[in-house]
């Protein structure tokens, strides 16, 4: 192993080393609580320093299997941020509920390695690796909760869908190495252009490749272990999940896509068209009818994986490419931001056995706690796409990608499905200002201090956008 | 110049700086959150007098320019860019003017959440001043989307019994126009590669078939806040559930955006469009104008009444736009102020007598004059003027509206304008038939029924006529002598028109 080796997956040796000292630390700190998660926190701000600190250079190892590039880098940046993030919702919230168990963040840091590995990855091998990283710790995140039925019935589910889903991806990767002899991303685009690639294989194999992806990120038609997932695991998993999980996702479409497939552009983008244009119909339609906020976030969450995967269709057109990847990764920043917000004020609202979460239960929220509801109003109007917000910029910068590509109708449907969004997201709003209600919440400090910066930061962000429109535009140039 | 002492940027952003005290106040000092807001709105105004001081009529150009780059990586090409001519100037004062009113008028109208109030007013504000001001499509639509947050709240939180229906009803429909619209700038954004209108202006040069996807797309954003038939419905519902300050800056300013978008975007920007498309324009302004002033005589409620009476009127401003002269734009463009002076006067006024009876429906009113005669004067000279009798303010603008219509090449026939002025005659006879059932005739049983509550229905007080003197001497003064407020938009408008009259000959 070489150094370059050693310094493409730094941040997840790093992680993974940690998370294995975390476990023996856990055995023996049976009366300090706060122990394991502070230095599960201070592993992830190591992980997070190494990112940053990589983020300009790059670095291939083990012969071209993982490469750090600025598209890995500005990923892992997001990732172990939402880690931290994800630490700062949980840690009351586990106490709260009962689950003040130390293995809780052990999870997390596994799974947070298995999404690096992920954003790292140059080879359907490792793609898949990581894949089985990242979800494993995630099933058992998702039964948190027992003996919870919703919680265990959310991590069967969730177990039994991504299991077959890994399945698709297997046997997509079998077959893009049948087709072209080569599991790396380099090889299979060199076999392509050289014509020795079994070019209707290859096509099935993607289309494997983007059905088991389809599972992971939650796009129509298999999106359905979605909502069940989001409410029956733990609120702060969810919240994680949400980010996390499609994150990754993405991470590997966008590169699997861009980097492998870019000259079976034709053949492959009418799927990605019909996916995308399906998920955001469906997940705003059905968003609609729900009346409990975690089964509504989850379908918000649907919703916004169809916007991202609008930013596919122009992976293999090389003049609008970076900036449909760029747009991306903008947007799923700016999802996340919104997202670890919105789910602070779900878990500041939730009390034990499933109470608290109904809409009708946020009546009255803008009386008595104007703040928190102030802020929760922004996440909505964030993830509808209402100016000054995050969520605004990016869709402006994923509808100009989508246009500058030619596909006026799908930039049309992305339009008219955040109009219907906005049905949705505003009923929060109107049952937070316009009823009368006692909502009773708790809000210690590091809730607070996360939904307010996240608050912020969807506003302050949003006008001061220049260093992210650069950052992620830098990210994906040497993905081209 | 400091981009932040800029008379653009202060008269734009200096309601933030009330917004930021009050977040500080407490709740509870209604008086002195009251007094905040007013003072924050009163400097405000002092500040647009000062951009008015500094504006040279003459020149047909943007004035007080501030362009600074804002967004310029990946290919975007966004600036804070601010400028102001004669098409706004008018509608920057006519904001600033009406906020301190509209907020004086709720002195007591308003005890709950006086601080939420204060601060959405305040941030509305800012929304409404900037759509004037922006000269980047970008920041324009920033603007433009962020107005709709701040009034679904006033409506949402201090509206009458249906005000949740009202508030999703006004953001949805605005909304889906303004989407369309985004795609619209996105194109121009892309394919013109900048979002800065006088120079997407000066590029020109798109396509016929493309120029009218574009301008329908941004009519449809427009078309829905102005509102045309039969895009209209949102507006009856809004207004008659606002409160009345709301009522008075949706009617008074909102409206105003959606036929300020057509002059300043819609016409430059897609020259060749507008010409095409202006028989069609004019035939849907003169269906709403008819079509308003027919269905505000069947109202029973004053403010429905009035609600309906703007589709009528903002039919009018439409007629003189699309007339594509200067006649025809300049009385447009000053009939948009007397539109948001008088309904918004009316709003007022409406607003002042149901604090004290809680009914709206004009049944039951009756013989109010006797009782009420300052209220009673008031609201009289406010319904002249709405009905366009000489010697006031709306009599300038449908006149000269008229005349342009009369005559402008563009709508190709006398016949659009001549119709029009059934609106006129229309519009004489519901307001009157309001005013005889409220003033005139018997006491009506509300009367009785205020007194059963141990009081009797009071004449204005000292407050309420200060909140209604401003308007009334813009009345008269824009009735009997508008010139000067001609003079400060004829240069603007005459280059507008020469290069679409340039476009038009290109065209053939």
């Amino acid at each position: 192993m070489t150094s370059t080796d050693l310094l493409s997956i730094l941040p997840i040796t790093v992680l993974v080393a940690w998370a294995c000292v975390l476990l023996l630390v856990d055995v023996f700190t049976k009366k300090n609580k706060w122990l394991t998660p502070l230095l599960a926190a201070v592993g992830l701000c190591a992980a997070l320093g190494i990112s940053i600190a990589q983020s300009g250079n790059i670095y291939a190892g083990f012969k071209g299997m993982v490469v750090v590039d600025g598209f890995t880098a500005y990923l892992n940046i997001l990732f172990a941020a939402s880690g931290l993030a994800g630490i700062a919702l949980a840690f009351d919230y586990n106490k709260r509920m009962g689950l003040d168990r130390g293995e809780y963040y052990v999870l997390l840091l596994f799974s947070i390695s298995g999404m690096m590995l992920m954003a790292a990855a140059t080879d359907l091998i490792v793609v898949f690796l990581a894949l089985e990283l990242l979800s494993i710790p995630l099933y058992v995140l998702a039964g948190f909760a027992r003996p919870n039925p919703d919680s265990e019935e959310a991590a069967l589910k969730y177990f039994l869908l991504g299991a077959f889903a890994g399945g698709f991806v297997v046997y997509g990767v079998a077959l893009a190495f049948g087709a072209t002899g080569s599991t790396s991303l380099g090889a299979i685009l060199a076999a392509v252009n050289t014509g020795s690639a079994d070019l209707t294989l290859l096509v099935i194999g993607a289309g494997l490749i983007i059905v088991g992806f389809g599972f992971k990120v939650a796009v129509v038609p298999f999106q359905m272990w979605t909502p069940d997932v989001y409410h029956g695991a733990p609120s702060a998993v969810t919240a994680f999940m949400a980010v996390g999980a499609k994150a990754a996702g993405f991470a590997a479409l966008l590169r699997v896509f861009v980097a492998a497939l870019p000259t079976l552009y034709q053949e492959i983008v009418p799927i990605m068209w019909v996916l995308a244009a399906l998920t955001m119909i469906v997940g705003n339609i059905v968003a609609i009818a729900q009346s409990n906020i975690k089964r509504l976030l989850a379908y918000s969450s649907i919703a916004h994986a169809g916007y991202i995967f609008m930013s596919l269709v122009t992976f293999g057109q090389a003049e609008v490419a970076p900036d449909g990847v760029a747009a991306a990764l903008f947007y799923l920043l700016a999802y996340a931001v919104t997202n670890f917000g919105a789910w602070g004020v779900v878990i500041a609202l939730e009390k034990a056995e499933g109470k608290g979460l109904e809409l009708d239960d946020y009546a009255g929220l803008g009386r008595k706690y104007p703040a928190l509801a102030a802020a929760m109003a922004v996440f909505m109007l964030s993830f509808t796409g209402v100016p000054p917000t995050l969520g605004f910029v990016g869709k402006f910068f994923l509808f100009r990608t989508v246009l500058e590509a030619g596909f006026v109708g799908l930039a049309l449907i992305g339009v008219l499905t955040s109009l219907i969004s906005a049905y949705y997201y505003l009923r929060v709003l109107v049952v937070m200002y316009m009823r009368d209600g006692q909502p009773d919440v708790s809000r210690p400090v590091l809730l607070r201090l996360t939904t307010g910066l996240t608050a912020v930061g969807t506003v302050v962000l949003s006008i001061v956008s220049v260093p992210l429109f650069r950052w992620a535009s830098q990210a994906v140039l040497r993905l081209f | 110049m400091n981009p932040v002492l800029h008379p653009l940027t202060l008269v734009t952003f200096f309601p933030l700086l009330g917004v930021l005290v009050l977040l500080f106040m407490q709740s509870e000092r209604k008086n002195a959150l009251r007094w905040t807001a007013l003072i924050t709105s009163l400097i405000t105004f002092g500040i647009s007098m000062w951009l008015l001081a500094g504006f040279n009529a003459q020149n047909p150009d943007l004035q007080m320019v501030i362009d600074l780059p804002w967004i310029q990586v990946a290919g975007w090409n966004i600036s804070y860019h601010m400028g102001v001519d004669g098409l706004s100037i008018l509608l920057v004062l006519l904001t600033t003017f009406l906020t301190p009113i509209s907020i004086l008028s709720t002195w007591t109208a308003i005890e709950e959440r006086v601080k939420d109030f204060m601060l959405f007013f305040l941030l509305l504000e800012v929304g409404m001043t900037g759509v004037f001001l922006a000269q980047d499509l970008f920041l324009f639509y920033i603007f433009w989307e962020f107005t709709l947050v701040p009034m679904y709240f006033l409506i949402g939180i201090w509206g009458g019994p249906q005000r949740m229906y009202a508030a999703i009803k006004f953001f949805l429909y605005t909304m889906a126009g303004s989407l369309l619209m985004l795609l619209a700038i996105l194109w121009l954004g892309i394919y013109q590669g900048t979002f800065s209108v006088p120079e997407l202006i000066a590029k020109g040069g798109i396509p016929a078939d493309i120029q009218l996807w574009l301008f329908l797309a941004f009519a449809a954003a427009f078309a829905i806040k102005v509102p045309m038939w039969p895009l209209h419905s949102w507006l009856p519902d809004a207004h008659v559930e606002a409160p009345t300050a709301g009522s008075v800056i949706l009617a008074g300013v909102l409206l105003k955006m959606g036929t300020y978008g057509f002059v300043r975007f819609n016409i430059p920007l897609f020259p060749e469009a507008a010409v095409k498309a202006a028989p069609w324009m004019a035939l849907l302004a003169v269906i709403g104008i008819i079509y308003g002033a027919a269905v505000s005589y069947a109202q029973k409620d004053i403010k429905k009444l009035v609600a309906y009476s703007s589709v009528s009127h903002l039919g009018f401003v439409m007629l003189g736009l699309f007339a594509l002269n200067p006649q025809g734009i300049q009385g447009g463009i000053l009939q948009m102020v007397n539109h948001g002076l008088s309904t918004g006067a009316l709003f007022l006024l409406v607003g002042m007598i149901y604090e004290q009876t809680h009914t709206r429906d004009f049944d039951v009113y009756g013989g109010l004059w006797k009782l009420t005669p300052i209220y009673g004067t008031l609201m009289l000279i406010v319904a002249l003027s709405s009905m366009g009798l000489p010697g006031l303010n709306g009599f300038v603008g449908e006149f000269t509206i008229l005349l342009g219509a009369f005559g402008s090449e563009s709508i190709g026939s006398p016949w659009y304008a001549g119709l029009a002025t059934i609106g006129v005659i229309l519009a004489a006879v519901y307001m009157l038939y309001m005013f005889q059932k409220m003033f005139l005739g018997p006491e009506g049983s509300v009367v009785e029924e205020v007194k059963k509550h141990g009081h009797s229905i009071k004449d204005l007080n000292w407050r309420e006529i200060v909140t209604l003197v401003p308007i009334l001497v813009l009345i008269f003064w824009i009735g009997l002598y508008p010139k000067p407020f001609f003079a400060l938009m004829a240069p603007t408008v005459d280059k507008l028109v020469a290069a679409v009259q340039a476009a038009a000959v290109a065209m053939h």
